[in-house]
């Protein structure tokens, strides 16, 4: 795969930058450039807008079958986090042992490698999520 | 816009199909199907071919024409499209042939579905099965399709007290029905103890709770409901199609425990059918994991909301229970060949309405539905189904 | 002419540290591979090292101390104007891990970075060059990072001491915890250890490390700068040295006249591993993590291949109010811990030839 795809979202990734709609200042990650409440009204209101990077586990799973790239770590927690801003995220929960996730946890955001194009490849980095 | 029925019907062993190519399958879908709706090829308009991942799985676009050439129609021809809407690429397909015919553009097509997926190791499964999610903000995350479903089972126990027990009775049913379907995948049946041992996929889901890695293909042939007494003793009319999306990735969604693209399609077609929930007899889901079936039963409008599960396990779900789900043996016992799953519900809803359905027969159907998803509920496409 | 550099006011404006949580005991690999783990625990002075999880590299370990050392500070990233990581262990042997670091800090693009290597000096030597910028006046704040995930041949010695972590400092001028009085370097060409490009492992020359390359290079050093700056051992109240175990800085110490008290507040690498270009900084860290105004610290980094470098800094007053707490102690880092067996170890460092 070409690096370009990866490379154009490193703000989002490496720093959580989303979009917040200026016009009913609802919050939105990753970056979409229409605010599906507002639609039209929203054109040219999307402004970037950073995640604290705080957030609850809303809902989490052990994973025992894993994507490719998260061979070495199964099993490994996945979880949905609801962030302060109340847009919800989708992530690696590290630092953790799956017998102590639960629904409600506090976490926050930490930079990890996502993956890597084979072993001459570039290398993937990103959120995951670690308990506070 | 025209009355729509189905004509005929065909399909494929579903299950590991190692002698067999798309190429192979996807003529001997459309090849039985053609010999049971009593046409001749010629008469074919059109195709319409549902597949979601030839592309990944074997390095094969243009499924269309693929398919066309070797049902033996290359000199006819004729238009053949492929339709992708992720898992639910057989309904969408039906859903657009549907559309042709009932809107008068062609009279008979054949709509297909087909999908190869041994031909990959099983190890490059899980990347081709999350290009149904978002595979850049879910998949690269980390996410597998089934760990997005495992975190909606969680909410859902978490919301509504649903039990593992609960969600394990869907394929220990769906294995049930499955063993009386010559066609499916497992023939056999399944113990609640087999389910809650079985290893873990994604923590609360194991291996018997996830649909299989299937090789097959489906196939119906459609026709303007005045004319299909022509063909077919026992046409089965299309009373509805209805098809919705939601946000691509399931972290967008307000609520996990709900899939709102079934609700909006589900209340279009109930609405243009002119019934009620109630009155279906028999319906085949989409239980790519066991927790989707019990979601779907809710939003289908079968059951109350987190009354999903003890419906399940108290066996209202059965054959010739509250409503008939997944006679065939559902995506967990008949097979998951994605792209032709969606078809292969229609040919199941079809036998059962013709009261072809051999020992899973449903008693009296007259009613039929199918709900046929993509990924985790970004596409839904409902039809429902009624014996003339 | 001697490099050295009168400090002026430039100094230490925050810092931070990273340690990843896994470790291995010497007892472990000792098992594994048929060696008394008893003796190499007592002979190393190590009881454990840390060990990084598959998803953790010098990247990701730069992140994190960079930024443990921008939340204790009111540092806008915009305002750094150089970000230098030091590490023999960068996971591009071509592609700055620093424009990663940058990225991922919000510093602008108009900034200078690039990558250090020099065994495990190249941190300190990313310190002396920020304050190079900072004193000239062509950077407000430089960021220098010492970071590495090192790696030791499987059954080879180092295998009981090569492990992860990192720290940052900010260089600056303005509002300074810490003000570097003076930095100076002693350097030769001494192949003690090394790595050949293409080679996944590092090799050294056994006991020749020692004498000729670390004590000879760490003691040169410190006396120099002692000397340079006219005091003596008792001058200061903190003593850290490079650790690439327990035995090497704890017997410099004591050579060069320091007394436990001294050392023991900076000495980590007993119960993380020597972590090569972050060793000296990250017992730096520990030190200013306790720190009061007032008070004086001597530093010095060794890299093998050789050379050292020293530091001579006094706590300001700056310190009082500077807001430690919003970041994790070194203390804490190295009291959370997850022990591995050795095949888990293995699999974490990818010592295992996994299918591709
Ligand atoms: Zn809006």
């Amino acid at each position: 795969m070409s690096n370009p795809r990866y490379w154009r979202e490193n703000p989002s990734r490496y720093n959580l930058i989303g979009r917040r709609c200026e016009n009913c200042k609802g919050v939105f990650f990753p970056p979409r450039e229409i605010c599906p409440k507002c639609r039209r009204k929203s054109l040219g209101k999307m402004k970037a807008y950073k995640l604290t990077g705080k957030g609850k586990v809303y809902s989490f799973t052990i994973v025992h079958d894993p994507m490719p790239d998260f061979t070495l770590m199964k099993p490994y927690i996945m979880a949905m986090i609801e962030m302060e801003e109340g847009v919800r995220l989708t992530g690696q929960i590290v630092d953790c042992e799956p017998e102590k996730i639960s629904i409600g946890m506090h976490v926050e955001a930490t930079l990890r490698k996502l993956g890597q194009e084979g072993g001459s490849g570039i290398i993937r980095y990103g959120y995951k999520f670690r308990p506070v | 816009m025209r009355d729509v029925a189905i004509i005929g019907v065909g399909d494929t062993k579903f299950g590991e199909l190692w002698e067999h190519s798309i190429r192979d399958i996807g003529m001997q879908a459309g090849l039985s199907a053609v010999i049971d709706a009593n046409i001749a090829g010629e008469q074919i308009e059109a195709l319409y071919i549902g597949n979601m991942a030839a592309g990944s799985l074997i390095d094969q676009e243009h499924l269309g024409a693929l398919v066309s050439d070797y049902s033996g129609l290359s000199a006819l021809h004729i238009p053949a499209v492929r339709i992708e809407a992720a898992g639910a690429s057989g309904g969408m397909a039906l859903r657009e042939g549907y559309i042709a015919v009932a809107s008068g553009m062609h009279d008979i097509v054949m709509v297909a579905g087909a999908e190869k997926m041994t031909d990959v190791t099983d190890e490059e499964i899980p990347t081709v099965q999350m290009a149904g999610g978002d595979q850049q903000w879910e998949g690269i995350s980390g996410a597998t399709m089934a760990s997005l479903f495992a975190m909606m089972a969680r909410r859902h126990m978490h919301e509504y007290g649903t039990t593992r027990e609960h969600i394990a009775s869907v394929p220990v049913k769906n294995h049930k029905n499955g063993a009386m379907n010559p066609n499916a995948q497992y023939q056999k049946g399944i113990t609640m103890d087999t389910v809650l041992k079985s290893p873990m996929v994604a923590d609360p889901l194991g291996v018997f709770d996830c649909a299989p890695i299937s090789d097959g293909a489906a196939a119906v042939i459609l026709a303007p409901l005045d004319i299909a007494k022509k063909y077919s003793e026992q046409p089965i009319k299309i009373v509805a199609s209805a098809a919705a999306t939601d946000t691509l990735a399931l972290q967008h969604r307000e609520s996990l425990t709900r899939i709102d693209s079934i609700k909006v399609a589900s209340r279009k077609a109930f609405k243009t059918a002119g019934i009620t929930p109630k009155e279906i007899d028999v319906a085949e889901v989409h239980d790519s994991y066991s927790i989707a079936e019990i979601i779907s039963i809710e939003d289908l409008g079968f059951f109350e909301k987190g009354k999903g599960g003890p419906a399940t396990l108290e066996g209202m779900t059965e054959i010739n229970g509250v409503v008939s789900v997944n006679t065939s043996g559902g995506l967990k016992a008949r097979g998951d060949p994605m792209g032709a799953t969606g078809v292969a519900q229609a040919v199941e809803i079809a036998r059962q309405l013709r009261g072809k359905g051999e020992k899973r027969q449903v008693d009296n159907a007259e009613y039929g539905l199918s709900l046929n998803m993509g990924g985790t509920g970004g596409t839904s496409v409902v039809h429902i189904y009624r014996r003339l | 002419m001697m490099f050295g550099h009168n400090g002026k006011d430039v100094g230490i404006v925050t810092y931070g540290a990273y340690i990843p949580r896994f470790r291995i005991l010497p007892e472990e690999i000792a098992r594994v591979w048929g060696e008394d783990g008893q003796a190499m625990k007592s002979g190393l002075m190590i009881f454990s090292k840390s060990v990084p999880y598959p998803d953790e590299d010098v990247i990701t370990i730069s992140v994190e101390a960079s930024r443990n050392a921008l939340a204790r500070s009111k540092i806008d990233p915009e305002d750094i104007g150089a970000v230098y990581v030091g590490s023999e262990s960068h996971p591009y042997a071509v592609k700055p891990s620093g424009t990663i670091v940058a990225e991922a800090i919000g510093t602008s693009h108009f900034i200078t970075v690039a990558d250090y290597e020099f065994a495990c000096k190249a941190g300190t030597a990313a310190v002396q060059t920020s304050m190079g910028l900072v004193s000239s006046g062509m950077v407000k704040y430089a960021l220098a990072v010492g970071a590495d995930t090192s790696q030791g041949a499987p059954g080879d010695a180092l295998e009981y001491s090569a492990s992860a972590g990192g720290a940052a400092f900010i260089i600056g001028r303005e509002k300074v915890i810490v003000t570097i009085n003076r930095t100076l370097s002693f350097t030769s060409d001494t192949p003690d250890f090394w790595r050949r490009e293409g080679q996944p492992y590092p090799s050294h020359g056994g006991r020749f490390t020692g004498e000729p390359a670390y004590f000879r290079h760490v003691a040169t050093c410190a006396k120099e700068l002692m000397k340079v700056q006219d005091a003596k051992p008792s001058d200061y109240d903190f003593a850290v040295f490079h650790q690439p175990n327990g035995k090497f800085p704890t017997r410099v110490a004591q050579q060069l006249g320091f007394e436990k008290k001294q050392y023991e507040t900076g000495l980590t690498t007993p119960y993380i591993g020597n972590t090569y270009s972050a060793s000296m900084m990250i017992g730096l860290s520990a030190i200013l993590d306790v720190a009061k105004p007032g008070q004086r610290i001597l530093g010095v980094a060794f890299g093998s291949g050789a050379g050292s470098d020293g530091f001579d800094m006094t706590v300001t007053d700056e310190m009082a109010s500077y807001n430690r707490a919003a970041a994790p102690t070194v203390k804490w880092f190295v009291e959370r811990s997850e022990l591995l067996d050795y095949g888990r170890y293995a699999k974490f460092k990818g010592k295992i030839v996994m299918k591709e």
